[in-house]
């Protein structure tokens, strides 16, 4: 995650000396602001482009959020609670907070996996392979969700082979598990694949020298390396299946507290115009998903912190 | 650069927003919002009232169709949706419509037979064999049975089911309300998944395979046998179901608005005519005229039909007393709220 | 955003010499497993898709993707995304430059704020602005007394998309920016240009990749996005019905293979914009 990580990283106007105010020639019909709020910079435009973040980021994602809150003070504080933690609502939570960290968790090994081959070996079809792992991403959900239906349905491609041994995954919460791995599986992949190309070869070499065995020199020298970007990429992937409607809601059974995940929970309340119900639901659902950014941004913090430690010792 | 992105901005937002207004003169548009089982019909009915009103006028029509559960539909209308015309599954519906101002309260009498149509009643759809071996309501209050229906909150056709049950216990136990109580709380004990709409419920039954009994539309548990699930399921008809009677009205004050009362208003006459009752006839649903119904009697079962003012006051009371919230069913099938 | 890294890191030849790798057993296994699941969760799906949608024969998809109310949602679906990207690309690059050219207290506040769409979930993108702007809603009556539709229309329908594609482009630049450093922009002004003139002949150009990636990314999200419209739309057929609901709309209809002829629709937009970004990616390592 990428943002995250240069959001920490030292900008590079900040190691340069201000350039005099004096030395740069004064301009006609520019825009160039002088004052302390101009961000200690010489550049035009601070007012415009904070100005117009700021205005669309108020009113076209700060204000409306902020309903959720307005409404669900129409509910009284029993009655909030009581929605939020009724069985129904309750096992919503658990099927969603369950089957996303159960993909998540399946992505993180097997994204691993797929980042190493990626990364490391050369075989036919890598390059077109490596392009399709973001396909969950490019991928409208609607579309992944009624091509996993399919597949995994009774007669479908995979269903009719796993059905008569007994694995149902169409219907099921474990076909939610299906959806959500699919939706995260770019996550960790993409994650990890920079991390395994920078690594210096010379720490391998050195362990090899050593008298370690490949398996070894993976488990004690690189995947130390790796976890920080594998739990990155899975709480990404996690937090992405949290709330995840489009390609799940084809092949769960939407079944009231067996195999019906929160989104679907806060949709049916809407048709039934509980608007404060609905709202009470996602609010306690967004407080679950602000926490997880929040792990995210710590995590990729300390994960620089330690990254320029070690550069800087170099 | 900038300023040719803008400008192409300006006019797409311009272009976007008079999306609802619309003028007489070369097409006329009509929104129908309808209830959820009704695509086929209206996919029909459009097409053949097309016709008809380009030959009567000269003019173009098209018909825009949104379908849900009918509870549902009728509050997107009153939260804004911009129906011309509404045909849902029941009168209460449509009587929610009126007392938000957008319809006269004495819609129900401005067309024929109490502005319904068409008919359909409850029945039963049950896997091909009848495994459960399920004949009547008694069977759908057994432990062990696995029944479908949708969720009365949203759904018209959920509501008819429900009293068609309740009815049925009414006439059995000895009119009874509290007995009825607890046989229509066991049935809803053996129903795993309350969908938004019919459709819903059947797409739960026929095509994820859950349940073992569908409480349908008889237009949708033929419309299952005949065309979607064909040779998978059978139809049980109950020995004692409630007459479903679907409304119709015009929304006025969306018609005004949008100068399209006129073909609202024959769009909804339409249906009474031969052409419309045979349409709704081949799409399952009991047709009001005597000789199209004659003509199509071998395809509905012969069931004893009992109506809602006989048993239960009427819509506004059934409402009142079952689907308030607070009401019976709320407090039979607690999980809901 | 995924790949993002990839525009401000070079390719470095990570690959060992022969001697440290994995026995080439050892290396087919893992190549194996690693197709095998990566053919269960993309292949089987993307084969899916094309196979049901021409199970049915030619004509049938044809006939599906010319279908008037298909034919409405295409529409709906590119109105949606002309009006979505282009704004959104304007928010991500104002807010690009200010985040990578200033100092400012807060920062990091700003960034997460712009990343909060990403935590929402979609269904919850939608539900705030029907609880804004529909009849019920805070500026309901208002709305209704100037007779302006937003919910159940197609504003409706573009602010939701907008909404949940807003991060898209800011979190491409953002980064992109922050590492490219001030330096050219610097020495611009001091030879005299002018705030506009730096930015379109210096900055833009080297960002013109990051620009593109961002921009691809947001619009498949936008013409892809289902949830959220799926809240604010009404459903009407033909009117507010994108493609990714007509989809859902013919699937529930029995209609499969109508389904899948206009889900193949959105499927090669997914590999045309996958294409895009794998050559952004490639000409940028160069």
């Amino acid at each position: 995650m990428n943002t995250l990580e240069e959001r920490d990283a030292v900008p590079a106007v900040e190691n340069r000396l201000p350039v005099p105010v004096a030395a740069v020639p004064p301009k006609n019909g520019g825009s160039r602001q002088r004052s302390l709020f101009s961000g200690g910079s010489v550049l035009p435009g601070f007012g415009l482009s904070l100005g117009f973040t700021l205005l669309y980021l108020t009113l076209i994602i700060l204000i409306p959020l902020s309903t959720i809150l307005l409404k669900t003070f129409d509910l009284t504080w029993a009655g909030f609670w009581a929605t939020v933690s009724a069985p129904r609502a309750l096992a919503a939570y658990r099927l969603s907070i369950g089957a996303s960290f159960i993909g998540g968790a399946i992505n993180a090994v097997f994204g691993l996996l797929v980042a190493w081959v990626l990364e490391r070996y050369e075989f036919p079809g890598r390059r077109i392979i490596d392009a399709l792992v973001d396909l969950p991403f490019a991928l409208p959900t609607a579309v992944a969700g009624i091509a996993l239906a399919s597949i995994y349905a009774g007669n479908g491609w995979l269903g009719r082979w796993l059905e008569p041994i007994g694995i149902k995954v169409a219907y099921q919460p474990l076909g939610v598990v299906v959806a959500l791995t699919f939706i995260g599986l770019p996550f960790v992949v993409r994650t990890v694949q920079p991390v395994l190309r920078d690594f210096d070869p010379e720490v391998e070499e050195a362990a090899a020298s050593l008298g370690a065995g490949r398996w070894q020199t993976f488990r004690r020298v690189m995947l130390p390396e790796l976890l920080p970007a594998v739990s990155t990429g899975f709480v990404l992937a996690f937090a992405r299946a949290l709330g995840e409607y489009g390609s799940v809601i084809f092949i769960a059974g939407n079944m009231p507290l067996r195999s019906e995940i929160t989104p679907l929970l806060i949709m049916i309340k809407l048709e039934q115009f509980d608007y404060a119900g609905a709202t009470a639901i996602a609010l306690v659902f967004l407080a679950v998903s602000f926490a997880l950014l929040f792990v995210i941004n710590l995590l990729s913090w300390r994960r620089n912190r330690k990254l320029s430690a070690s550069e800087g010792g170099d | 650069m900038r300023s040719r992105i803008l400008s192409i901005l300006l006019l797409l937002s311009v272009a976007a927003f008079p999306v609802g207004a619309q003028t007489v003169s070369q097409k006329a548009k009509l929104l129908n919002v309808s209830y959820d089982p009704t695509r086929e019909l209206y996919q029909d009915f459009n097409a053949a009232f097309a016709k008809y009103w380009k030959g009567q006028t000269g003019q173009d029509v098209e018909i825009q169709q949104s379908h849900g559960g009918s509870g549902k539909q009728a509050r997107s209308v009153i939260d804004g949706l911009e129906a011309d015309v509404v045909t849902l599954a029941l009168a209460y519906d449509v009587d929610a419509v009126a007392n938000s101002g957008l319809l006269p309260k004495n819609w129900q009498t401005r067309l024929p037979l109490n502005s319904a149509p068409y008919t359909s009643t409850i029945v039963f759809l049950v896997r091909k064999g009848n495994p459960k071996h399920i004949k009547d309501w008694d069977d759908l209050a057994k432990p062990g049975v696995s029944v479908i229906s949708p969720n009365p909150k949203t759904s018209g056709g959920a509501r008819w089911n429900y009293l068609a049950a309740w009815g049925y216990a009414l006439k059995k136990l000895g009119n009874d309300p509290a007995k009825a109580k607890d046989f229509v709380a066991r049935i809803y004990k053996n129903v795993p998944v309350l969908d938004t709409g019919a459709r819903g419920s059947t797409v739960t039954f026929v095509e994820r395979g859950i349940g073992d009994v569908l409480i349908a539309w008889e237009n949708e548990a033929i419309l299952a046998v005949k065309d979607i699930g064909k040779g998978q399921f059978e139809i049980v008809a109950p020995s004692l179901s409630i007459l479903a009677e679907p409304s119709v009205a015009v929304v006025d004050k969306v018609a005004a608005k949008h100068k399209t009362a006129a073909a609202a208003k024959t769009y909804l006459e339409y249906l009474y005519t031969p052409e419309g009752q045979e349409i709704a006839a081949r799409h399952y649903y009991r047709p009001r005229s005597a000789s199209v119904a004659a003509k199509y009697a071998d395809q509905f079962p012969k069931i004893t039909l009992f109506t809602i003012d006989e048993l239960f006051g009427g819509w506004t009371k059934a409402q009142q007393t079952h689907f308030a919230d607070g009401g019976v069913f709320d407090q039979i099938y607690g999980v809901g709220k | 955003m995924l790949a993002g890294n990839r525009l401000t890191e070079g390719r470095q030849p990570g690959r060992p010499s022969r001697s440290l790798t994995e026995p080439r057993l050892v290396q087919w296994l893992l190549i194996g497993a690693a197709m095998l699941f990566l053919g269960f969760f993309l292949l089987v799906p993307l084969l899916l898709v094309f196979y049901k949608a021409l199970a049915e024969g030619v004509a049938t998809y044809w006939a599906a993707i010319r279908e008037p109310m298909a034919l409405a949602a295409v529409r709906l679906t590119l109105l949606t995304a002309a009006i979505a990207v282009p704004i959104n690309l304007l928010f991500g690059l104002a807010a690009a430059w200010a985040v990578s050219k200033f100092r400012f207290r807060g920062k990091n506040l700003l960034v997460t704020l712009i990343d909060l769409p990403f935590a929402v979930s979609p269904v919850v993108s939608g539900m705030i602005y029907v609880l804004m702007f529909g009849a019920h809603g805070v500026l309901g009556p208002w709305l209704a007394a100037h007779d302006i539709k937003i919910i159940f229309a197609v504003p409706g329908i573009v602010l939701a998309t907008m909404f949940v594609t807003a991060p898209l482009v800011a979190r491409e630049l953002i980064p992109l920016m922050q590492s490219q450093g001030n330096d050219e922009e610097e020495a611009a002004l001091t030879l005299g240009a002018s705030g506009w003139q730096t930015f379109r002949k210096v900055s833009l150009p080297k960002i013109r990749w990051g620009l593109l990636y961002g921009v691809v990314l947001c619009n498949a999200r936008a013409m892809g996005e289902f949830g959220a419209v799926s809240v604010v739309s009404g459903h009407i057929r033909g009117l507010t019905t994108t493609l990714p609901l007509h989809v859902e709309i013919l699937y529930n209809e029995y209609q499969f293979a109508a389904a899948f002829a206009v889900a193949t629709l959105l499927t090669l937009l997914a590999l045309v914009t996958l294409t895009l970004k794998s050559l952004i990616e490639w000409r940028t390592s160069r």
